[in-house]
Parts: structure tokens; sequence; C-alpha cells
């Protein structure tokens, strides 16, 4: 699988709930279209169609029973399919983490400025 | 509720990112964090990586040019045109790499809530190809960072 495919997986399993909700039951075990298509409120075509995108990304496959022909998840393509996304969750929590430590600074700076001119305040004669 | 800390990233369509993330600070820093130089220079980057290049014009058709140099010395430019700017609550802008074509659309929203604020930022790509050739180059960096880690890790545990 080179990187599109496995972005093309990554998409077009996550951004679809109720591809992520399939996947989420294969993960406990294959299942055929009757049983994957129960908990949704949706016509089997409507849930076929969506194990289509599943199966063409590389991230569903068929059992061998001919009559049941129950989908099980390939979990292979699937982790490597989000590796890219932990790289990308890797950058930015590093840099937030610095961030973080960086908004402390400027919430103590604001702090201590807010207190310097209530002190000035109060040490400045009144106006007449 | 997301605690502050816990990095959040969904996608929400075929060429969209989400990213959501507290902060324990009041919005106005947070922005100012994201849209100032001097600031940004000290946070912008994973461990390792530093912004050799910082300008920011900020404001509406105001652009922005960064330049991130990792730890094996190599250069990742981008740069990119303001299309919103309504401080200290909401950014948009346009944003594209140096090494590859295409821009993505990042609107970045800042929600401030007892002090604390949520960030949530949304990065959609023109075309699938634009998303495949930005992301893998966050992976190709991505990588480097990890071989560094290895590194870190197999010299420390020499005796």
């Amino acid at each position: 699988m080179n990187i599109s495919q496995s972005l093309d997986a990554t998409f077009a399993a996550l951004a679809d709930p109720t591809r992520r909700a399939i996947l989420g039951r294969l993960a406990s075990g294959e299942a055929s279209v009757t049983e994957l298509a129960e908990p949704f409120a949706m016509s089997q075509p409507a849930i076929s169609k969506h194990l289509r995108v599943l199966e063409r990304a590389g991230l569903i496959s068929r059992g061998r029973d001919a009559q049941r022909r129950p989908r099980r998840l390939e979990a292979k393509p699937l982790a490597e399919a989000n590796d890219w996304l932990e790289h990308y969750r890797q950058f930015w929590e590093q840099s937030f983490n610095r961030l973080d430590n960086l908004l402390d600074e400027l919430k103590a700076k604001e702090g201590q400025r807010a207190l310097k001119k209530r002190r000035r305040g109060k040490h400045r004669p009144e106006k007449q | 509720m997301l605690n502050t800390g816990t990095l959040q990233i969904t996608i929400p369509g075929e060429r969209e990112i989400q990213m959501t993330r507290v902060f324990d600070a009041p919005r106005h820093l947070v922005f100012e964090a994201f849209s100032k130089p001097e600031l940004l220079k000290r946070w912008f980057g994973p461990r390792g990586w530093s912004l050799v290049v910082c300008e920011v014009d900020l404001k509406v058709g105001g652009g922005f040019r960064f330049v991130l140099r990792g730890p094996d010395g190599r250069d990742m430019g981008m740069r990119g045109v303001y299309r919103e700017i309504v401080r200290p609550e909401r950014s948009v802008h346009m944003e594209s790499f140096d090494d590859f074509p295409g821009e993505a659309e990042v609107t970045s929203v800042f929600v401030e809530k007892e002090g604390k604020t949520t960030l949530t930022v949304t990065v959609l790509y023109p075309s699938k190809e634009v998303r495949d050739a930005v992301i893998q180059s966050g992976m190709e960096h991505g990588a480097a960072e990890s071989y560094d880690k290895l590194a870190e890790l197999l010299s420390s545990s020499q005796i």
C-alpha cells in the first residue's frame, strides 16, 4: 500500500460515522451484511455501499462462507493508514506543549502588569 | 468536554482535518501567540525544529511566511494569505508549502470559557491530491523526528 492509498483508506474509513461504526463492530469479529445493518436505521443496499468503500480502501475483506459472505477487518492497512495521523498529532502535540509554557509566562506577565497598575493607582493622589 | 492539554484530531470529511485543543489561558493571549512572530518563534514546530523565518502581516489580504528548520538542517517553508480576521475569536487563511502545489484553507476559531480557550482548527484541502502531497511531506518530517528519538534512546542506553 503506498501513501496515497493508505490516506484514501484513512479518510474513507474515518470521514463517515456509519463507516467508523462498521469498523468498530468488525473489530470485535467478522459479521454478515445483515448483522452489520441491524444497529443502523439503514437499508441493506445503503450498508452495502459503505462496505464497498471500505473494501476498495482495503480495510475490510470477505470471508470464505459463500452464503453469509461475512466481512472482516483488515487490521494491517488500517494501522498503516493511521501512521500519518500519528505524525500529524506529534507535530501539533509537541508544538502545543511548548505553547502551554509560553501561555503560562504570558499570563504571569499580564498578572504582574495588572498588579503594578493597581498599586500605582493606590499611591497616586486623588484628582481634585 | 475536552480536558486542557488533550489534542483531538478528527476527519469530518474526505478533504478535511479538524483539530481541537484547550489552553489554560484567555483567548486574547492564545490569539496573540498565534499571530505575533516573536511569540510564534517560541512554540511553533515539534521538538528539535526551529522557526528561522517568521513574518506576519495580520490583516485581510496580508500574508505570512514561515520557514521551519529541522534537526537535520533541512528547511520546510510555508506561506499564506489572510482571508478573514476577527480578533481575537477567528481567522481564516490560505496556506501552501514551498515544495508542493495547491493550497489549503485553514479556519481557526478561539472560544473562551472560564478563562480557558478552546481552539478549533479546520484544514480544508482543495483536492485529494493536495491533501496527499501535504500530508506526505508531514510524514517525512515526522519520520525524521522519530529517528531522532530512536537515536537519543540508543545513545542514552550506552554505558
